[in-house]
């Protein structure tokens, strides 16, 4: 059966086969990580490293690399924990070479984002409902097809809900996404109740024993009361449709976001239990520095990272190989 | 988590009230919290260092007037250079020969396609003849969106569809617009990276096909620190004329909008304020400058108020809380008027000063749909002295409410205490205590 296109044309060949070996997938998700914070390195994350091969450390060099912290959308406040933090940590260790305090920085970073995830949906239970949310822009629906070729990837079946009635063409995006994908797609008319849909999606999983509901809902500004009552209402019926069925609540967070993503993050995070993040647009000259503060506030996971335009640019967040592919 | 800059300074300030002129140190001081205020903004961390500076320049041995505290004249210098730095709201350029060609330009998800539709709404109003073209051939059903919103306000849309060209297309378009006697040309463009060189390429390609009057960019203002990046990048491909600062209506600070200002030093042209096709304002720098300095923003809230508040009924409001005749049954009339609005706590945030007091009220009752009606249903199972005055509601008529309500003896306590929570408030408020500002007041 042949693939589908991928929306830039060219397709690696390892797609051809359906099922690859546990192996394989590690270095494509460490490749994808890689690749995707390559260019945040290259940014000022990568002039951490050059800070460090410094002869000695000095006050200077804790200024300079909270500066960077904060350039890289870490938050001022977050930024002057963590270099607080590693501070001591050089001082009541007595380390003296700045590459003992390099790693110092390191193993603090890898502590603000929290413990490491493990694999958080591939294993979960059939019927799974994901409720994919967020704010306008921030990259939804993208996020909705690169996680059902993720999941369909590895073995699991899906079916995707367009839930947003609202945007003009957004129920047509997620059609032709889901050719692409080649996942079925349970939609009504624009302006329909996105209830309803997601009702219907449910049910026609369940009638055909699918894994993964993956729920499409429509952009809106944590702000807006009336908007986040909606979404509320949305994860109730998904709740009644689903009767014992998981809901993960995933809210999608553009890498270029600054210090509001941690509003947006509490807003979503009381209206919808934010079980993790996907963090969308890992692939510009954005640092997605924000990550820290989002998890250092609300202790809220990344779980994913999409990194390029192309549906397979997505992959696990993994805490040590982001922060080590940061300093490399 | 933002709290306001004048709150900050205040405590700063509080222990040098009446000094005559700002001494070096005092100026230190206050400089580290104006520039922690403004890297929350996610102003970027370099036009914060410059902009500091300038400040500092400036008040270090300013004169303190008068009629201000310390920290207010550090806020008013801050303020005054903000102002300066955001620049005067720019008017759109219109061509002495038709067509005017307006090309939009961004980041992926910036919100170009609904701009391009806000603008073409605005124009058509003005009477102009806009012509949308959906250059956009690479996100899945863009150009289905872009004819959807033109069909939803009743604009043309130019489109060759996702095979064609999109330089071809847009010299296409605007011919087409002269023949159809178009005089606006909005070009709606794929959302692309400052750092996609193919991309940017097909821009500058664009623009040189088109000589478009208007480069606009289009820039979500929750942006980080990156704004000033992608800025520049746009900025030496395709020489923005101006901005459009998008998804205002939520809660960012919107310093993405001051960085980019310093990058480019293009004027902000527009600003999006909605979800609907006419939520497209223009610029107020005031109010963008309070709201990058965490001062809430209170023209908003007024216009939020308005909105959902008749002005008897705040009028009527108002006396009883200076009065302190506030009972229940207002208690209920207040919070079904407030809950069009939106929570309680979020509301009070945006008034200055306050963020302090609701987080040391320990927040406000939190109130949803649910919780509304088991209050509406707690009060209404009340009788009418009860409702005047609550303290004579004791064991045997609290149990009469609770049954008569379907709640329980607790949840009536619950209410009778937030309620005298409120009534606290209230007297704090009319007693000087928190100030609320007037404009607020004279609703």
């Amino acid at each position: 059966m042949p693939h589908p296109p991928c929306p830039n044309g060219d397709m690696p060949m390892r797609n051809l086969f359906a099922r690859r070996t546990d192996r394989d997938r590690r270095t494509e998700d460490q490749e994808q990580i890689e690749n995707a914070v390559q260019k945040t390195r290259e940014g000022s994350f990568g002039r951490i490293s050059s800070l460090f091969r410094q002869p000695v450390i000095t006050d200077e060099t804790w200024d300079e690399l909270e500066e960077l912290l904060v350039q890289a959308d870490v938050g001022p406040s977050t930024a002057m924990r963590l270099v607080e933090r590693a501070r001591q940590d050089v001082e009541r260790l007595e380390l003296k070479t700045p590459v003992e305090a390099e790693t110092a920085v390191r193993r603090q970073m890898v502590e603000v984002l929290g413990d490491r995830a493990v694999e958080p949906l591939e294993t979960m239970a059939r019927g799974t409902i994901l409720l994919v949310v967020g704010v306008n822009g921030s990259g939804k629906t993208t996020s909705v097809a690169k996680l059902a070729r993720y999941l369909d990837r590895r073995g699991r079946t899906v079916l995707l809900a367009a839930a947003d009635t609202f945007r003009a063409a957004a129920i047509d995006q997620l059609r032709i996404w889901s050719e692409r994908v080649q996942a079925p797609l349970v939609a009504h008319q624009p302006d329909a109740d996105p209830g309803a849909v997601v009702f219907d999606a449910v049910k026609a999983a369940q009638a055909r024993s699918l894994d993964f509901v993956i729920v499409d809902t429509a952009g809106r500004l944590h702000t807006k009361f009336n908007l986040m009552e909606e979404l509320q209402k949305i994860r109730r019926v998904a709740v009644k449709a689903g009767s014992d069925a998981a809901i993960v609540s995933l809210l999608v967070l553009d890498a270029t976001t600054g210090q509001n993503a941690i509003l947006q993050a509490k807003a979503f995070l009381s209206s919808v239990e934010v079980d993790g993040i996907i963090l969308a647009k890992l692939d510009g000259t954005a640092k997605g520095g924000v990550a820290f503060s989002v998890y250092d506030e609300l202790k809220v996971p990344i779980w994913y990272i999409g990194t390029g335009e192309k549906v397979d640019d997505f992959a696990p967040f993994d805490h040590l190989e982001f922060v080590n592919a940061l300093f490399e | 988590m933002f709290e306001a800059l004048s709150d900050r300074l205040t405590d700063i300030f509080a222990g040098l009230r009446s000094k005559g002129t700002l001494s070096e140190r005092d100026v230190d001081t206050a400089m580290r919290e104006i520039r922690l205020s403004l890297l929350e903004a996610d102003v970027n961390f370099k036009v914060v260092k410059e902009f500091i500076g300038r400040v500092k320049e400036r008040s270090i041995g300013s004169e303190v007037m008068q009629s201000l505290t310390p920290a207010q004249q550090v806020v008013k210098i801050v303020h005054e250079e903000l102002l300066r730095v955001l620049g005067e709201p720019a008017r759109l350029t219109i061509a002495d020969t038709p067509p005017t060609v307006i090309l939009l330009a961004g980041l992926q998800g910036a919100g170009k396609t609904t701009a391009a539709a806000k603008l073409a709404h605005q124009l058509r109003k003005q009477n102009h003849h806009p012509l949308m073209v959906a250059l956009d051939v690479y996100r899945p059903a863009a150009i289905d969106q872009l004819i959807a919103l033109g069909k939803q306000i009743a604009i043309p849309v130019y489109s060759e569809g996702t095979k064609a060209d999109p330089v071809k297309t847009a010299g296409n378009a605007v011919q087409h617009a002269r023949r159809s006697a178009n005089d606006v040309v909005i070009l709606d463009t794929a959302g692309r990276l400052h750092i996609d060189e193919r991309l940017m390429k097909e821009l500058r390609d664009i623009e040189q096909r088109v000589h478009p009057h208007e480069v606009l960019l289009v820039a979500d203002a929750m942006t980080g620190q990156d704004a000033v990046n992608a800025a520049r990048e746009f900025h030496e491909a395709v020489n923005l004329t101006g901005l459009i600062l998008t998804k205002m209506d939520g809660d960012a600070r919107g310093g993405a909008a001051l960085s980019i200002r310093s990058v480019t030093g293009v004027p902000i042209k527009y600003m999006g304020t909605g979800e609907k096709t006419d939520a497209l304002e223009v610029f107020y720098p005031d109010r963008l400058a309070q709201r990058i300095l965490g001062m809430g923003d209170v023209l908003s809230l007024i216009e939020k108020a308005q909105q959902n508040i008749t002005e008897d009924d705040a009028k009527r409001l108002e006396k009883k809380m200076r009065t302190a005749t506030f009972n229940l049954e207002d208690f209920l009339q207040q919070m079904q008027q407030v809950r069009k609005m939106g929570p309680l706590t979020q509301l009070l945030e945006m008034i200055p000063g306050m963020r302090g007091a609701v987080k040391q009220m320990g927040g406000m009752p939190n109130m949803d749909d649910r919780e509304v009606k088991r209050i509406e249903a707690i009060i209404t199972s009340m009788t009418r002295q009860e409702r005047h005055d609550p303290t004579i509601i004791d064991g045997s008529r609290r149990r009469r409410i609770a049954r008569g309500s379907g709640t329980s003896v607790q949840e009536v306590n619950q209410l009778l205490n937030q309620f005298r929570e409120v009534q606290k408030m209230m007297k704090q408020l009319t007693s000087g205590k928190m100030r609320i500002p007037k404009r607020l007041m004279n609703l």
